[in-house]
């Protein structure tokens, strides 16, 4: 199992180098890999129906972090989809792409990408979920952003992106909320916890979050958006991540989760509506479309509000339903994306428009293109029909009316959609295209011909597909062990009613299409003032925020980065002391003080006050002298004699040092006005008073013993030395010392470098 | 004498931040030095102060006075003082080099790094 998923980013890292190598074949021999997946999972099918199989790794023990994963009917039902049409799409753009100098990378992140797929639909921990997750994201934006040359290609790509990564944000917050309510990670523990956490408190956060993450993935409104715009990929993209297996993580999500989380009015209202208003706005905006991917990027908003509703639904029915529609929609909207790609290498036009008479040319991609299409419309007897079926089912015994009301109109546009794309482009007059079409090559046809064949036959044998697949998806799904029972004829009822009406009604508008969107060119301005409004102003917001923020922190002076520091680190200090400091007070004590000590550190204060205050550089030379003297006797009369003996040593050289080159710079300047001046001086103000409270909080609090007693027990012992600071300094603490012996080496050469520069410059002058 | 040392180091550090946060190079040099010097008195001074018990074993004595100044802060300190020493030097010398190059002993004016 392992292998089989980790197996595939070794694949995806070596595609490149086997693309260079097989050349123009590459797309058939990496196919073989999914291929391998496919058999793979094939294998757990006929036992699919006797409950879940697990797998554990252990990854990150101490995090509860496990590589598990579980096959039960839903992860085998998106594993089985997501290696199935990857092993076409991989053919498919192995000859869609041929020639292409970036095909190698395009197979490393498709690879990648599927990888990464199968890992969310299968992964039973919630955070190893999460990874696979956003891997999914990072790659469908790679995918996206394939043509990297062209701008708009860039903006779509950071535009998913965007969208996902921040649901994705939303959804990693909800997903260690719900592990730490259900107390584990594991999906197997939490799926029969689900009493426990819906009456948690958590659990509104906990679906919020998590619905969110669900609904940018899966594009549901007001996040539909940015599923049309990645359109910009490569065909193959669109057809398998963003129509047949990424999009549809929400939705597994979802799906998944609903034994822990649904079942609740919440959940049934938030996606329910959502679903229904995804549904409705997707297919109305694909019946607007002209262009042949938006108008299946539209319509895969509709199929994926129709998921979500049906999973808002929640009824045993509602959730064969979902899982009916979802294998219905994968493979023809899989078969219906690569056409439009045959239709755009084969003839060079992307619209509608600009198409039709191409069955005398390419009579198989037609027929293809038009059995696809029926089973999108939902016509007898394709699997289409068996899913819409149920979608109308599902409703009717739903409470809210608006819901039918909004499925019906969908789906007579959906039969409109389908006419449109299975009509127009193959019949009538031919019109003139860039490039004269031919039939497509094997490898693009070998996908839509195998999913179209599929959507027929799993019309014709709905009850096989049931039993084997289907009913073990609804069980997992509803938690609880479900036979849907599927067939193709449900008798007649008001859903075969509501079938007949959407399919007339949906010829009739595919008749008069062209008056209906002129009719309704005026929903385009509301269009363009929806939500992707939001994510540009967004961004620009983004942007200047970020400018705003830099400029202020990054200004490039020197005292503005200090100040920034300073105040930063006080407020800090004296926020730990008003959370923590209840035991702490100062230390006030001056009756210990004599004269002579007291002398000297006024004679201190007054040099540090003078030496800043002073507009005369030897004044300031001279009163910095006397603050360094001041120390150095500081440090002899408590009882420090090596300091003393260092200090004035090292205050001698300093004074001689700053007489010697301060004198060969300019006098001091005025440069600062005195308003910058009081406020630095509030500043430095602030620092001091807090490094004083330090001092006195810190006498106050001893929280650990000395470890000095050692060192003055042992200084004779161990170190054969009577003078303790010696013998810490070339024993105990050597390392230190020969660290600071390289710092004074350092700046040594520094000064030397710095000096045989100005040397060498005078001479060249 | 902890409260007025305290005080002491904390005008200290006043004037060393002040001095810092000057645009002239000369100045924020001098910040450096009494920004040194305030930090060696803060461990000397959290440290404890000790009259009279400097951290030595008189000739004779195989042990340490009762009440002995701690020796680590010293040790620590000294390290302290002489790298400060290495550090003005070199920072003396780059100001030196620098005003030679800019012609100015104002930071707001050291704007490129090509000179």
């Amino acid at each position: 199992m392992l292998y089989a998923l980790l197996g595939g980013f070794g694949v995806a890292a070596l595609a490149a180098w086997l693309h260079r190598l097989t050349g123009r074949h590459s797309g058939w021999i990496l196919a073989l890999w999914p291929a391998t997946l496919l058999l793979y999972f094939l294998s757990f099918l006929p036992d699919i129906n006797s409950g879940t199989v697990l797998f554990f790794y252990d990854w990150i023990p101490s995090l509860q972090i496990r590589l598990s994963f579980r096959i039960d009917g839903l992860s085998l039902l998106f594993a089985l989809l997501i290696s199935g049409i990857g092993l076409f799409i991989v053919a498919y753009a192995g000859r869609y792409l041929e020639g292409h100098r970036d095909l190698g990378r395009f197979y490393v992140i498709l690879l990648a990408f599927m990888s990464s797929m199968l890992g969310v639909v299968l992964a039973d921990n919630l955070i190893a979920l999460f990874v696979f997750w956003e891997l999914t994201s990072i790659t469908s934006y790679l995918l996206i952003g394939f043509n990297h040359e062209d701008a708009s290609a860039r903006r779509s790509a950071l535009q998913g992106l965007f969208v996902t990564v921040g649901g994705g944000l939303a959804l990693m917050t909800g997903l260690i909320l719900l592990g730490q309510v259900g107390g584990s990670y594991e999906l197997t523990e939490l799926l029969d916890n689900g009493d426990a956490i819906r009456q948690h408190a958590l659990y509104t956060p906990i679906l919020l979050l998590i619905v969110l993450g669900a609904f940018t993935k899966s594009a549901q409104f007001p996040f539909h958006f940015w599923l049309p715009n990645a359109m910009a990929a490569p065909t193959p993209v669109s057809a398998y991540l963003h129509s047949a297996t990424m999009v549809k993580a929400g939705v597994y999500l979802l799906a998944r989760l609903h034994p822990a989380l649904g079942g609740t009015e919440l959940w049934s209202a938030l996606l329910g509506t959502a679903g229904a208003v995804t549904l409705f706005i997707g297919i109305w905006l694909a019946v607007r479309s002209t262009g042949i991917k938006k108008m299946l990027a539209y319509s895969t908003v509709m199929a994926l509000g129709t998921l979500t509703l049906l999973i808002g639904i929640g009824s045993e029915q509602a959730l064969a339903a979902a899982m009916a529609f979802l294998l219905a929609h994968s493979l023809y909207k899989g078969a219906l994306f690569m056409i439009a790609g045959i239709i755009d290498h084969e003839t060079g036009s992307k619209d509608l428009r600009d198409t039709g008479g191409l069955f005398r040319a390419m009579p198989v991609t037609a027929v293809v293109a038009g059995v696809a299409a029926l089973s999108l419309a939902g016509v007898l007897p394709m699997f289409g029909f068996v899913a819409k079926e149920l979608l109308f089912e599902s409703v009717l015994d739903d409470p809210r009316t608006w819901l039918l009301a909004m499925v019906v109109a969908g789906a007579v546009m959906t039969v409109a959609v389908a006419a449109l794309i299975g009509i127009l482009p193959w019949y009538g007059q031919p019109v003139a295209t860039k490039k004269i079409p031919h039939e497509a090559p094997p490898a693009l046809l070998a996908g839509p011909v195998v999913l179209a064949t599929l959507g027929l036959l799993g019309g014709l044998f709905a009850p096989w597909v049931d039993q084997h697949l289907l009913a073990a998806a609804t069980s997992a799904v509803a938690g609880t062990p479900v036979n849907p029972d599927l067939a193709l004829w449900h008798g007649i009822n008001p859903a075969l009613g509501l079938s007949l009406f959407s399919l007339i009604a949906g010829l009739l508008l595919y008749r008069w299409h062209d008056g209906f969107r002129t009719a309704t060119a005026f929903t385009d301005t509301l269009a363009k003032r929806g939500p992707e409004r939001g994510y540009d102003w967004l961004m620009a917001a983004l942007v200047r925020i970020a400018e705003t923020q830099t400029r202020f922190f990054q200004s490039g002076y020197l005292r503005y980065y200090l100040m920034i520091t300073l105040l930063t680190s006080m407020s800090l200090v004296w926020l730990v002391i008003g959370m923590k400091g209840d035991g702490l007070r100062l230390h006030l004590d001056l009756r210990d003080v004599q004269f002579h000590e007291a002398v000297l550190i006024f004679t201190l204060m007054a040099g540090a006050i003078t030496a800043a205050r002073t507009t005369s550089r030897l004044g300031a030379v001279a009163a910095l002298g006397a603050v360094g003297f001041t120390v150095a006797l500081l440090y002899v009369m408590f009882s420090a004699p090596d300091l003393g003996i260092t200090q004035v040593l090292v205050e001698t050289l300093t004074v001689i040092l700053l007489v010697l080159v301060l004198f060969r710079l300019p006098g001091f300047l005025k440069l600062s006005s005195t308003a910058l001046r009081v406020r630095d001086a509030i500043v430095a103000a602030s620092v001091g008073v807090t490094m004083t409270a330090l001092v006195l909080f810190a006498l106050d609090a001893r929280l650990y013993d000395s470890i000095s007693h050692w060192h003055i027990a042992e200084s004779l012992p161990s170190g054969y030395g009577r003078n303790m600071v010696n013998v810490i300094l070339v024993d105990f603490r050597a390392l230190d010392t020969l660290g600071e012996i390289f710092v004074l080496a350092l700046a040594a050469i520094g000064v030397l470098a710095m000096i045989r520069l100005r040397a060498e410059d005078k001479r060249h002058e | 004498m902890n409260t007025l040392l305290a005080i002491a180091v904390g005008v200290l550090y006043t004037t060393a931040i002040y001095m810092i946060l000057r645009r002239s190079i000369v100045k924020l040099v001098i910040g450096l030095m009494l920004l040194s010097n305030a930090a060696n008195l803060l461990i000397f001074t959290s440290a404890g102060l000790t009259r009279h018990g400097p951290p030595l074993i008189v000739e004779g004595s195989t042990e340490a006075a009762a009440v002995v100044a701690d020796p680590l802060a010293q040790a620590l300190i000294l390290t302290a003082i002489v790298i400060g020493l290495g550090v003005l030097a070199f920072a003396v010398v780059l100001i030196h080099r620098a005003y030679e190059v800019v012609k100015a002993d104002d930071m707001d004016q050291m704007k490129d790094t090509d000179t």
